[in-house]
């Protein structure tokens, strides 16, 4: 008779387990979609998380100068050789103190895998991540960016550096303007 | 309720009295019109189903769908129709030529054969015979075949494999969806699909209303086989894309396969149409027994009714399909055998219980 409970046993459970999943299915159904229009609406609603790693850039303070100091953290950080910071040593001629001065900030955006690890391991809090994520290029060789002498103002999306639109769920606004 | 049969007999009388041609004319002259409309209708129908499925399928699973071709993207499937249609056809070297020609056009025999069965409107039947029900069955098993001989025409072990899974479900399949037909043959004892109908107006004259607890069992039953023998669903084995590429057409291109994609949609129409048609009054409208309320029902013309009830099913079709993983054969195979084709058995001792005892509504 062990047969006949597990026989007639399986039968609630599938259909409990059926109605189950039903549910859920049906549930998603009716829930707004986040589907973003993303050619249509890249100048007008397009939300983009604010945690989302797009390129490393050099954050600038008011008067366009930078916090790098050339200490390499970031270097010895990256897992993929992605930056590569070269510099020299000058001496101050106020308080005759030997200090390290950068040469040049080298960005493979190409080797990139946006691990943040860099920006973790910044002690002065020089770099960061962006949005801008419309990153493709026809040539590799533009991917490697010079950090120290850009000054990054948005790429070809400005209105993206810090997320975006408001995120709006439900909307399908493809219009362009 | 508006009968059609007015328009039908206005256009006979109109070929063999007004302009007074002899029989056979009026006849062939009807056939050829009623074939068109029949294949214009179904490509119709499949063209708002594709798009039905991509729309439902992209809802359940957060997405939006089609968007880009045409507002909401409703031009979409005409754009993949034309593609289809100018694709070439190219066929594989060491198939067996006439199988692998002849497969895709016995589907279609199949599905435009059930499809023709469908009650649209009163006095709307294209095929109405006195074995309706049963020749519906014996139609649709043609499909197998043409599966069947895609799968071994192809030459390709994928395709073998797949056809002789969709073989093996939709033979198995068909047991039980013979035997909801029955239980609805017992409740209104016909087997003429305009029979059934009329069987089914009138207050609270559903066949799921009427028949009450095995009516419903076989209405559930039926949906369930139903979607196995159009091979959708859970039950797509057949295709299994994730194993065996596309299954029995997968060595088919342009409208070989377009055919293929074609039968599956309205398989899922006429096993819906089916469903709604036995089971839930095909036309027959809403009605309560208050006067004005049915009244205010019967205005609503009768195709209506029943593509709203046909596709009320199908979205129920694509839910379950969208909701749940592929079952595994043996599985599948269980499911027939040891659970579905038993509880029909019984289910059809009820039924027939029911009405020798005149327990029906």
């Amino acid at each position: 008779m062990e047969n006949n409970k597990s026989y007639f046993g399986e039968i609630g459970a599938a259909i409990k387990t059926l109605a189950t999943g039903m549910k859920v299915t049906l549930i998603e159904y009716f829930t707004p979609k986040i589907t973003e229009q993303y050619p249509e609406n890249r100048k007008t609603t397009l939300h983009v998380a604010q945690r989302h790693r797009g390129r490393l850039v050099f954050k600038r303070n008011e008067d366009e100068s930078h916090n790098c100091v050339a200490c390499t953290m970031c270097e010895k950080a990256c897992p993929n050789d992605t930056i590569k910071i070269t510099a020299h040593m000058e001496e101050d001629p106020e308080t005759g103190r030997k200090k390290k001065k950068l040469d040049d900030y080298q960005y493979d955006l190409g080797d990139c895998m946006f691990c943040q690890l860099c920006v973790n391991a910044c002690n002065f809090d020089a770099i960061e991540f962006t949005n801008d994520f419309e990153n493709s290029v026809f040539d590799r060789t533009k991917l490697v960016c010079h950090l120290d002498k850009e000054v990054y103002k948005g790429g070809s999306l400005p209105n993206i550096l810090d997320g975006g639109a408001p995120l709006t769920i439900g909307k399908f606004n493809t219009k362009t303007k | 309720m508006f009968d059609f049969s007015i328009v039908t007999k206005w256009f006979d009388a109109l070929l063999s009295q007004t302009l007074g041609l002899p029989s056979f004319w009026t006849i062939l002259i009807e056939c050829v019109l009623i074939g068109l409309l029949v294949l214009t209708a179904y490509a119709l129908i499949c063209i708002v189903l594709i798009f039905m499925e991509r729309k439902v399928c992209a809802y359940f699973q957060c997405r939006v769908g089609p968007m880009r071709v045409g507002p909401w993207g409703i031009f979409q499937v005409f754009a993949d129709v034309l593609k289809m249609l100018i694709k070439e056809i190219f066929t594989v070297d060491k198939s067996d030529k006439l199988l692998y020609a002849i497969a895709p056009f016995l589907v279609m025999i199949a599905s435009v054969g059930t499809f023709s069965f469908l009650p649209w409107n009163k006095g709307m039947h294209i095929l109405d015979f006195n074995v309706g029900i049963f020749l519906v069955t014996a139609i649709s098993s043609i499909g197998v075949l043409g599966v069947f001989l895609a799968g071994w025409g192809s030459n390709n072990k994928y395709s073998v494999v797949s056809a002789m899974r969709a073989a093996v479900q939709m033979i198995s399949y068909e047991v039980s969806l013979g035997l909801c037909l029955i239980c609805a043959v017992i409740l209104t004892g016909t087997m003429q699909m305009s029979g059934i109908i009329e069987a089914q107006t009138g207050p609270w004259k559903w066949l799921v209303i009427q028949g009450h607890i095995p009516a419903i069992i076989a209405f559930v039953v039926f949906l369930i086989a139903g979607n196995a023998e159009a091979n959708r669903g859970p039950f797509d084995l057949g295709e299994a894309e994730s194993e065996l590429t596309a299954g029995y057409h997968t060595e088919y291109s342009g409208m070989g396969f377009g055919y293929y994609y074609l039968a599956e949609y309205l398989n899922l129409f006429v096993i819906s149409g089916l469903a709604s048609a036995v089971f839930l009054g095909g036309w027959a409208p809403l009605n309560v027994g208050i006067t004005g309320f049915d009244n205010l029902m019967n205005i609503i013309p009768g195709f209506v009714w029943f593509f709203g009830k046909t596709f009320m099913l199908v979205w129920i079709l694509m839910w379950v399909r969208w909701t749940f993983p592929r079952l595994r054969i043996d599985n599948l195979l269980k499911l027939e055998w040891k659970y579905l084709m038993p509880l029909m058995l019984i289910v059809l001792v009820l039924t027939t219980c029911c009405v020798a005892f005149g327990l029906t509504f």
